[in-house]
């Protein structure tokens, strides 16, 4: 059996700074995954993915990650993919301190 | 130390133009993503999670106060002002911008310095003893060999595209402080009958399948180096596993053929390949040695040291716990420790590495070692200096009196920067160093070496810790599994998985509770932690550990 599709975001590092970013309806590129699009279907999810993948110039390799729906937008799933939308843990580097 | 010719000089010219070119060529489009990705690596640079990673060779660990001012200035003016300090001996910049990488590379190639073949499917970066040329037991300072396997290597035609990477460590000492067993090949400088010459380990290697390297040759005479290892690094360039990365290291080759074969395989390989070495590589490797002569011993009394001594507690705790035996006695090594309780294992900022550029400079015959265990060493330091050198690493926050104990943490940078972790592993090391500083006793428990990987690539070498532990992804968490008894040294030994795995909530008091529980069992203060776990085996650890479990056992 097929297994269920859960919803996605489409994530990557930007080409210039390797900052992460995510992929928004519009097919431009946030560096916050609460402005993401969040794709529930599968079909629709692998056609965008193919869109971002081919903004070459803009980011590096695209890819799907799993993401929940939340009060402001798309939140990450995996602690992986929730410290890529922080920075690290042991400075106060990348995106944490950018707010 | 060694110092660039004109053909070095050229290479590395000439490879900062080609990437920079390719850069541009990215950035405009006209390379993807997946034609460029092998050129950025062959450069060192690395995707990571938040970030580009530059990934900077020091070979053999080995730099001038020039070059550590260079690597100040990259970090301050290309990146966040900080540079990592890795187990192999390199540095790593966590936050380059891509364009701004040829001109870091430039800047690098100003201090002969270059990050290639820090990536791919080559032979890295060569690691020696950072104690190497300092060291009382040395039979020969390893550097001119390492050197010359350097040269050898870089931009070898045959051995550009591999099975897999390939590791060399050297060592000239009895004690291994270069771990050189779990290298894919280690050159051990012996003697035999008055003779010079190299034992050489092959098929060691951490990672997935941990092995510990075993002796291919007892005694190679020194003229056959270069033939012979170039013959291993063939024999498993054509036997070596491409159809599976995780069988694709010379440990599995070794393993899947048995050392007798392989051994035979090469001893074959290298009568075919000796002939063609002319002895050009015995005369360079007499022009590097040259490089590496000792130097001019400053004289003076060391009375001064022995009384500051005598009157600075804080000094002498220093003193006895990070500098280590020169061979020349009027002479220490200084350790300086870039594990404070509570900073970053292997960071220094650019303001510390300034200052270590300029003890180095002034005092220490501009030499600086960068350790596997992510520390700086100043190999050649006359007594009376030391106290000057003490102070001023304590203005600059590195003056740590722990190398060699609880909170000398190896731990590779996991899953707050590596794309490729299961785990964090920073702030595990951050917590047990600022937990064992809380509770005042990493004197009193003594030697002991935790060693930390944030994925089973095991960059922290976590297999030889003698407390080891590896970060995992258990169903979407963080889980911190301990192996125990661990060695990293000529006795090395893969350590035992204790049993299941901590949450990160768990494993601070687990270490604690294990720690604590070893000075309740070891026989007397002057039996280390692996001394006891060798004398009573793995239950009492994991009875400490796992009180719950022995206690149901005992029932
Ligand atoms: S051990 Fe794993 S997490 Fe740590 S640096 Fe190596 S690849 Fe990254």
């Amino acid at each position: 059996m097929a297994r269920e599709f859960t919803p996605k975001v489409i994530t990557t590092n930007h080409l210039l700074s390797g900052d992460a970013v995510w992929f928004t309806v519009d097919s431009t590129w946030t560096g916050d995954i609460s402005e993401a699009e969040l794709l529930e279907d599968e079909a629709h999810a692998d056609l965008r993915l193919l869109e971002a993948n081919a903004q070459r110039d803009q980011v590096t390799g695209a890819y799907l990650a799993d993401a929940k729906d939340g009060e402001n937008g798309p939140e990450p799933v995996h602690f992986r993919e929730a410290f890529r939308t922080r920075g690290p843990s042991n400075y106060n580097h990348g995106k944490q301190a950018e707010v | 130390m060694y110092k660039y010719n004109d053909f070095d000089e050229a290479f590395v010219r000439e490879r900062v133009s080609q990437f920079k070119a390719q850069v541009d060529r990215r950035i405009d489009g006209s390379l993807t993503e997946d034609e460029f990705k092998p050129f950025r690596l062959m450069n060192g640079l690395y995707l990571q999670l938040h970030a580009y990673m530059l990934r900077v060779a020091i070979p053999y660990g080995t730099l001038n106060g020039g070059q550590m001012r260079q690597l100040a200035y990259v970090a301050e003016t290309f990146d966040k002002g900080y540079g990592h300090f890795t187990t192999r001996q390199n540095i790593q910049y966590n936050w380059p911008k891509l364009a701004d990488v040829p001109v870091i590379l430039e800047k690098l190639a100003d201090v002969e310095m270059h990050a290639i073949q820090t990536s791919g499917n080559t032979i890295r970066n060569v690691t020696a003893d950072h104690f190497a040329g300092a060291a009382g037991d040395e039979i020969a300072d390893p550097r001119p060999i390492a050197e010359l396997l350097r040269q050898w290597s870089t931009d070898h035609p045959e051995f550009q595209a591999l099975p897999r990477k390939f590791k060399i460590a050297v060592s000239g000492a009895t004690n291994d402080r270069a771990v050189l067993r779990a290298h894919d090949v280690a050159v051990q400088v012996v003697e035999q009958d008055g003779q010079r010459g190299y034992r050489i380990f092959v098929g060691g290697g951490l990672g997935r399948t941990p092995m510990i390297g075993k002796v291919l040759r007892d005694f190679l005479p020194e003229a056959d180096l270069l033939p012979y290892v170039e013959a291993v690094v063939s024999v498993w360039n054509l036997l070596g596993r491409r159809d599976n990365k995780y069988k694709a290291r010379i440990k599995i080759t070794v393993h899947e053929h048995g050392i007798e074969e392989i051994s035979r395989l090469v001893e074959d390989r290298f009568a075919e390949i000796r002939p063609t070495f002319s002895g050009v590589d015995q005369v360079i490797l007499r022009e590097i040695e040259a490089h590496f002569a000792n130097p001019t011993y400053k004289t003076g009394s060391t009375d001064g040291f022995d009384a500051y001594k005598a009157a600075n507690p804080a000094f002498r705790s220093w003193a006895d716990t990070n500098l280590a035996a020169h061979k020349n006695p009027d002479y220490a090594i200084v350790s300086i420790s870039l594990k404070a309780h509570g900073a970053t294992p292997g960071d220094a900022s650019a303001d510390q590495m300034r200052m270590m550029a300029e003890l180095a400079e002034k005092y220490g015959h501009n030499e600086l070692r960068i350790s596997h265990e992510q520390n700086v060493i100043l190999p050649y330091v006359h007594k009376s200096d030391l106290p000057e050198i003490y102070n001023a690493l304590r203005g600059v926050a590195l003056a740590t009196a722990n190398i060699g104990l609880i909170s000398d943490i190896i731990a590779c940078p996991g899953m707050d920067y590596c794309a490729l972790a299961t785990a964090r592993s920073i702030p595990i090391a951050q917590e047990i160093a600022t937990r064992f500083d809380e509770l005042k006793l990493e004197h009193e428990v003594g030697p002991l070496k935790i060693k930390i990987s944030g994925c089973i690539n095991a960059c922290g070498h976590h297999h030889v810790g003698h407390i080891g532990i590896l970060g995992l992804d258990r169903a979407g968490v963080e889980n911190y599994q301990i192996t125990l008894g661990g060695d990293h040294t000529e006795n090395a030994a893969i350590g035992e998985r204790a049993g299941p795995g901590f949450s990160a909530d768990e494993i601070i008091p687990a270490i604690e509770r294990l720690v604590l529980g070893y000075l309740d069992i070891r026989r007397d203060a002057d039996e280390t932690f692996i001394q006891a776990y060798r004398r009573l085996g793995a239950q009492p650890f994991k009875n400490i550990l796992y009180p719950e479990k022995a206690a149901q056992n005992a029932a």
